[in-house]
């Protein structure tokens, strides 16, 4: 039976990568839950006990938990609206023809390359800085008093760090649909006398509806643990404005050193992600489907 | 096998082992001045130890921090001598974290050291990290701006006065403030201050059964002083400003007066850096009428062998080279007595060539002679530790606390919510760890 | 797209499309602006021409030697790119040619790996590490980085593999070409565009990953990542010499991005093209 050894064969090709991110999930998830249910601080160790679910009602009660959770949220779809709108955006206008067009690109896309704590670096002592920022300058010279941004607002600085870093990607991939349309359908709509507005929204808006979700998609799951933005600018402060949950569970796992604390905040992320993964793929995953 | 043939191989066999001899050391340290410095200079030790060899991981604070921490409780022992505060000395040293230092050399002189430095290093009648530098507290001023403004620093000023002088000299037309403090959430960035400026108001972190004290007025005081302070003379962006930041503004002349750690002197004097270098004045750190408290700030920076080294020998020996006489000697031949390690040695500040070129010497010492970390307080307080709470739990303690109080100075927060919230994390936080019982 | 564009709206859409790139651009122009000025020029106000110093750079190097990092991020990067595409490969040409039902769970599955805290599992990881051997070690940080973008690499493949018309393998199966040519000889060739891409992706999310990096290397493996956490707060004036070592950090990755960027967006697509 040629279709059963295909499918033998596909399993066993499947094989070493399911195997591999099998173990690398359940062998630190297991010793996660189990850390989850234990005093287990690395500043006080020989103090290790089980501690029933008082991890997970500690991390719970933490003032910050709350407020968190709403700021990952936020971060997240704060991030998403620019990104995506940005995107589409740049695309229409690299899609343009223009004089050297390849290297107009190439700008476009450099905030990737740059890795994420060198991104917070720059924007905080060079763009953002209340003394020496670009955006200090520009307002000294309008004679405006310079906005302190991680102080007046940390969350709103953060997204647009962050959204800075992914616009790029969102860029690409929607330039790459948009250049797979069709010219002639294009064309043919000109023909038809639809002006740039209908012509996008009842073509162009369409035809981008996949790249949308795999834009979405892909940077729900990288923005869903954005914290070393967070660690060089803010530090998740004033308060607890731009903490968000990976922030605060780094915070709990890196200065308090509470490796129980910070398993049980792990398994409250991930059940969580988890749900938000679940709602994105009903929404969103039909898209996918042809 | 002819005789050749054997030398040969008894060549190569003396060669192998002596490169097995060679031991590396790997050292972990914090990216400021002093140690870059050291690192520069650390051919005088490998020229006289051929034998050891040095390497070096230079990572930002808080990730030093983290990283050593993980390594040492998992005993992973990735380092062999690391670079720590006295924060974590005491602490470390009770775990059974770090090896007693008693193979410095002969003439390391450990009854040079300043006492009140050496008492931080010491558990148990043993020394367990050797300091490489050290600082406390002061006033820093521009004296221009004093006598422009027809002021005179006092000998020992009180808030009350520093209060009046820095809204006397505020100048926001020409970009002169009459404060800079820290701001900048953090246990080691404004709680620093914060904490130092309490127990000089006659505040306590916490009464004798670990209750947090934060709902008492001494704290309302302060706190309110500060950031009524920061509002009306204070730079932009208070709120995000920590040493470096002040010391910048400082530097550009951009600051009337700047509370901070003593080793700012050197930088904020050094002319090459420094708009202001010939017009700095030194005073004791401040207190409120009435209460005998100046702080007690006191910290060093020290070098340390973690117990999971296995090259103990030779990180002592690299210590007892990195903290000695010799050194301070070596840093003064090569860039001047100005840019030696301050604040360890006694006899540094008895070095008459050192007073010459550093006005900033004798308050220096002054300050640090002043601190006492065994009572940071005027009212009695079951830790040690003077602009620290010397528990492990303070890193955590001490940023969350530092976020409330950054969003007051950053006008998101009243200084009262902030308390309030203060308090209730750190009764939470005690509990938890089992100290209120 | 054969439109005739009269000139003046090319030149047009070409001011504002350099306008906006060059504003997106600007935080990295201007680093790299800043590098090449004096500590003291960089906070005296904005300013786009420098004094053109290199003292900074100089300073860098001699406080923290840059090749040995480079090489680290280099091997580590493309070491755990090329380890994880090799793996994913079967497994992506099995998932998009052979689906069963369960495919798109176990795809999903997959990608919430990536959703579990790094801090979180620092603890049991480092101990793991610690009994293996593998702390500072490019092989462990290697293999580290290799399993945290195998589900993005296996997802990268996967939709990519599945836009190969299976006509094809069919016809090639009718020709009697056993599964190892077929894989050979039909689909590798048409799947080089998509392994390319992805190849790119991943050692550019490699290159810029920065907590294992740090947490699981000293000395011997330490990549750019450590290096530019020596710079990145330290006592005195240091904008400049911050943008230097910003600078050599994410030069060579930018580099390799600008002169791959045809072959990065051909792939990359995430089945997004249709």
């Amino acid at each position: 039976m040629a279709t059963e050894n295909t499918k033998t064969l596909a399993r066993a090709m499947m094989a070493p990568s399911v195997i591999m991110l099998l173990v690398w999930m359940i062998v630190p998830l297991a010793m996660t839950l189990w850390f989850s249910f234990q005093n287990y601080n690395l500043l006080t160790p020989g103090n290790n006990s089980f501690a029933g679910f008082f991890n997970y009602q500690y991390f719970y009660t933490d003032p910050a938990f709350f407020q968190s959770i709403w700021n990952t949220l936020l971060l997240v779809v704060g991030v998403l609206l620019i990104t995506v709108i940005g995107g589409i955006g740049l695309a229409l206008l690299l899609d343009q023809p223009i004089y050297g067009q390849g290297v107009a690109r190439i700008l476009v896309i450099s905030p990737f390359f740059v890795m994420p704590p060198v991104a917070a670096l720059i924007w905080k002592n060079m763009i953002m800085h209340p003394g020496y920022g670009v955006f200090a300058d520009i307002a000294r010279f309008f004679g405006v008093q310079p906005v302190d941004w991680f102080a007046q607002a940390p969350l709103f600085s953060i997204i647009v760090i962050v959204a800075w870093q992914w616009l790029p990607f969102a860029t690409l991939i929607l330039l790459t649909a948009l250049q797979s349309l069709d010219g002639e359908q294009k064309e043919a709509a000109e023909m038809d006398g639809a002006g740039f507005i209908s012509r996008f929204w009842y073509l162009t808006l369409p035809h981008l509806a996949r790249a949308i979700t795999v834009v979405v998609l892909i940077q729900t799951i990288f923005l869903l643990g954005i914290y070393a933005e967070i660690l060089v600018t803010t530090n998740g402060g004033p308060g607890f404005a731009s903490t968000n949950l990976p922030f605060l569970i780094y915070k709990t796992a890196r200065l308090s050193f509470d490796a129980g604390g910070a398993a049980a905040g792990g398994v409250i992320a991930v059940v969580l992600a988890n749900i938000v993964a679940f709602f994105l793929m009903r929404a969103v995953g039909k898209n996918l489907d042809r | 096998m002819t005789l050749k043939a054997i030398l040969a191989g008894a060549a190569s066999l003396l060669a192998l082992s002596a490169v097995a001899r060679a031991e590396t050391l790997t050292i972990a340290t914090v990216n400021n001045g002093d140690m870059v410095r050291m690192q520069g200079l650390t051919e005088d030790f490998t020229s006289k130890n051929p034998d050891i060899q040095l390497e070096w991981v230079t990572l930002e604070e808080n990730v030093l921090r983290e990283r050593v921490t993980t390594d040492i409780a998992t005993q992973g022992g990735q380092y062999d001598v690391l670079t720590i505060g006295n924060y974590e000395v005491p602490i470390w040293a009770k775990q059974g974290w770090l090896l007693p230092l008693d193979k410095l050399g002969d003439d390391y002189d450990a009854d040079d050291l300043l006492p009140s430095i050496r008492g931080g290093l010491t558990v148990d009648g043993k020394l367990y990290a050797a300091p490489f530098y050290g600082e406390s507290a002061m006033i820093m001023y521009r004296t221009d701006l004093f006598e422009k403004a027809g002021l005179k620093m006092p000998e020992s000023p009180t808030w009350e006065f520093i209060g009046d002088a820095a809204r006397k000299i505020t100048d926001r037309s020409a970009d002169i403030n009459g404060i800079c403090l820290r701001g900048k959430a953090g246990w080691g960035e404004n709680m620093a201050f914060v904490t130092a400026l309490a127990n000089s108001f006659g505040g306590r972190w916490f009464d004798e059964k670990w209750q947090p004290q934060f709902d008492q007025p001494e704290w309302k005081d302060a706190l309110q002083f500060y950031v009524d302070l920061m509002k009306d003379a204070g730079p932009a962006g208070a709120s995000s400003n920590g040493f470096n930041e002040n010391l910048t503004l400082f530097q550009q002349g951009k600051c009337g007066m700047w509370i901070d750690a003593t080793v700012a002197a050197s930088f904020v004097s050094d002319p090459k850096n420094s708009t202001v270098a010939d017009k700095v004045g030194f005073a004791i750190f401040p207190t409120k009428e009435g209460v005998d408290n100046h702080g007690n700030w006191l910290w060093s920076w020290n070098l340390a062998v973690p117990a999971s080294s296995k090259k103990a020998d030779a990180a002592q020996k690299f210590i007892g080279w990195a903290t000695s006489k010799a050194y301070t000697d070596l840093v003064a031949s090569k860039e001047g007595w100005a840019n030696v390690p301050p604040g360890t040695r006694t006899s540094l500040y008895n070095n008459d060539e050192y007073k010459k070129v550093a006005a900033f010497a004798e308050p220096t010492l002054k300050a640090m002679q002043a601190a006492d970390i065994t009572k940071p307080s005027v009212k009695p307080v079951p830790y040690t530790g003077g602009q620290f709470v010397a528990i492990p739990e303070f890193q955590a303690l001490g940023t969350t606390v530092g976020q409330l109080f950054s969003a007051v100075v950053a006008g998101q927060s009243s200084v009262d919510d902030a308390l309030t919230a203060a308090q209730s994390t750190a009764t939470r936080e005690m509990t938890r760890a089992g100290y209120i019982k | 797209m054969a439109r005739a564009v009269s000139t003046k709206t090319k030149i047009g859409w070409t001011v504002v499309v350099w306008a906006v790139a060059l504003v997106i651009f600007f935080p990295i122009l201007y680093t790299i602006i800043t590098s090449f000025k004096t500590e003291q020029e960089a906070i005296q106000g904005f300013s786009l021409i420098p004094s053109g110093t290199v003292e900074n750079y100089v300073t860098v190097q001699t406080q923290r030697d840059y090749f040995k990092p480079f090489m680290n991020s280099v091997i580590i990067s493309v070491g755990s790119t090329l380890l994880g595409v090799i793996i994913a490969v079967p497994a992506a040409w099995a998932m998009a040619f052979s689906p069963t039902r369960r495919t798109k769970d176990i795809l999903m599955w997959m990608l919430s790996t990536k959703m579990m805290p790094a801090a979180a599992v620092l603890v049991p990881i480092y101990l793991i590490f610690l009994r293996a051997g593998l702390l500072d070690s490019r092989i462990g940080v290697t293999i580290m980085l290799m399993l945290v973008n195998l589900p993005i690499i296996v997802w990268m493949l996967y939709t990519y593999f599945r836009e190969i018309p299976g006509e094809i393998l069919e016809a090639s199966r009718m020709d009697g070409a056993s599964l190892w040519n077929e894989l050979v000889y039909v689909l590798t060739p048409m799947a080089i565009p998509g392994i390319a891409s992805t190849l790119l992706l991943n050692i550019i999310l490699a290159w810029n990953e920065a907590f294992w990096t740090i947490q699981l290397t000293t000395t011997n493996a330490a990549p750019l990542t450590a290096f530019i956490a020596t710079f990145s707060s330290p006592q005195g004036l240091f904008w400049a010499k911050l943008s230097a070592a910003s600078t050599l950090a994410i030069a060579p990755i930018l580099i390799m991005g600008w002169f791959s960027q045809k072959q990065l967006v051909r792939g990359l697509t995430f089945g997004a093209v249709k």
